[in-house]
């Protein structure tokens, strides 16, 4: 197949492009969620990403907030901001750095005001904000314009056999293209670590993923109180036929084809090395992975399946693959692109990965992901530790 | 090419994937090597669901079980070729 070079995008004021035109009502703490979302009901064509934290946070805890914050904000998905904090200070800190990629933001603070008066203001910011983005037309974008972030879930032995090679086979293809590529779940790694490790394209980067890998692994000794085979596998992993963490890491790590990484990225971290594969530390929960890879300003999410998770994001696509038949059969209204027919080799992985580039395009230039249509809009900020 | 009943990943591999919605009960199963894309034969000892593993080879407890070419777990339970294989008896090696 040859490879389309360009997708229609949103152009943005700082050179990205978006693969969606979404003006986002964004509260900085728990207890402005209320607000933010009554905002987002007045004014048709913005949405609100409520979330549990934002109070009392420190340390490296409070500066993943932040960066989660902020970097939701600055990703090309999104046209226009309105933030909304109980307090000023932390309020003008993200508007202020989101107001560095030139896109249209403004801030709104409950302290002194009360919900219905900022609501007030913050309506009336947000219906110019939406007014402004629905004028905003898709434009020819290079293929390099797209930032594509990857994470599997309820994974089975066919994902390890065949959706997650299908998703490699599409790294293999864009990466010539100038894409940028990030893989996550550093827990779902263990027992493939060293050989993730040795895809370390330097020295400097092995090193960084060892030393992430090992601090995670730490944690978990140091916290478990039984093995984790309760929890790694799942229940549905197991009953999908994998037996070890070994043998889901092993599966998980197809999803990266033949590819070396660049760098290794902290939890919703902007990649500054360039095109290229990076590895960003976090959590095998999809929702909360899906968050960091958004706030690092990826713009387009594959997400191969097993047995079937439903998980979307407010601002990132998330194109669902499978390659278990029964799912694809009992769950059709969830999976975007059925590569099942690998399974009885009615397809092979290279027919796979054109199909799924097709449908990563179509999604690029704008159809509706399954998890859009059906309304998923999970929004899981990551926690590190308990608050102050 | 016809359609496989099991999938081996590696060459070195132990255990292979069903791809069937089941095997049956002393099914003679067609297995696709992907490495090399040779075919075997393996006699399905129970019946298997899909996405679940068949031993290869008769492995003894303590043995390593390989996929994908690579280390994926320790045999607690010794397994006669052709049987399944899966948390009864082989455990993880990290925990």
């Amino acid at each position: 197949m040859e490879i389309p070079k360009s997708f229609l995008g949103y152009k943005r004021e700082n050179g990205r492009a978006g693969t969606r035109n979404h003006v986002i009502i964004l509260p900085v703490d728990d207890i402005s969620n209320a607000c933010a979302e009554a905002v987002a009901n007045n004014i048709k064509g913005t949405i609100a990403l409520p979330h549990s934290y934002g109070r009392l946070q420190f340390g490296a805890d409070l500066e993943l907030h932040f960066r989660t914050m902020i970097g939701t904000g600055k990703n090309p998905n999104v046209a226009a901001v309105i933030v909304i904090g109980i307090e000023p200070k932390w309020t003008k800190r993200i508007v202020d750095e989101i107001a560095k990629t030139g896109k249209p933001v403004e801030g709104f603070h409950i302290e002194r005001t009360g919900d219905i008066g900022t609501i007030m203001k913050a309506s009336k910011k947000a219906q110019e904000f939406s007014q402004w983005a629905s004028e905003k037309q898709r434009e020819e974008c290079p293929l390099s314009d797209l930032w594509i972030s990857v994470k599997c879930g309820e994974s089975d032995t066919t994902s390890g056999l065949a959706s997650n090679p299908t998703v490699g086979n599409l790294m293999e293809k864009l990466e010539p293209f100038g894409v940028h590529l990030c893989f996550g779940e550093t827990s779902e790694l263990t027992g493939a670590e060293t050989v993730c490790a040795a895809r370390g394209a330097t020295s400097e980067a092995k090193d960084k993923f060892m030393k992430t890998w090992n601090a995670y692994n730490d944690f978990i000794l140091k916290e478990a109180t039984d093995d984790l085979s309760e929890s790694q596998p799942t229940a549905g992993n197991i009953a999908g036929g994998l037996t070890t963490i070994e043998e889901k890491a092993f599966g998980n790590f197809q999803k990266i084809g033949n590819l070396k990484f660049i760098d290794v990225l902290e939890p919703a971290e902007e990649p500054k090395k360039g095109k290229g594969l990076y590895f960003m530390d976090t959590s095998s929960a999809a929702a909360e992975c899906v968050t960091l890879q958004a706030a690092g300003g990826f713009n387009i999410h594959l997400f191969p399946t097993g047995q079937g998770n439903i998980i979307g994001n407010p601002i990132e696509p998330v194109v669902k693959l499978t390659a278990n038949p029964l799912t694809a059969k009992l769950m059709k209204e969830h999976v975007d692109c059925d590569v099942s027919k690998i399974l009885s080799r009615k397809m092979n992985l290279s027919e796979a990965g054109d199909e799924l580039i097709k449908t990563m395009l179509r999604v690029a230039n704008g159809r509706l992901t399954c998890a859009e249509a059906l309304g998923h809009r999970e929004f899981v900020m990551t926690k590190l530790y308990r608050s102050a | 090419m016809s359609q496989p009943d099991l999938i081996i990943h590696d060459e070195k591999d132990n255990v292979g994937v069903v791809v069937i919605e089941t095997t049956k009960k002393g099914q003679e199963c067609n297995a696709w090597i992907m490495e090399n894309d040779k075919t075997i034969n393996i006699n399905s000892t129970n019946a298997v669901p899909l996405g679940h593993k068949i031993a290869l080879k008769d492995l003894k407890e303590g043995d390593t079980i390989l996929k994908y070419g690579h280390d994926i777990g320790k045999v607690v339970k010794s397994i006669k070729k052709g049987e399944h294989v899966h948390v009864h008896n082989v455990k993880t090696k990290k925990w």
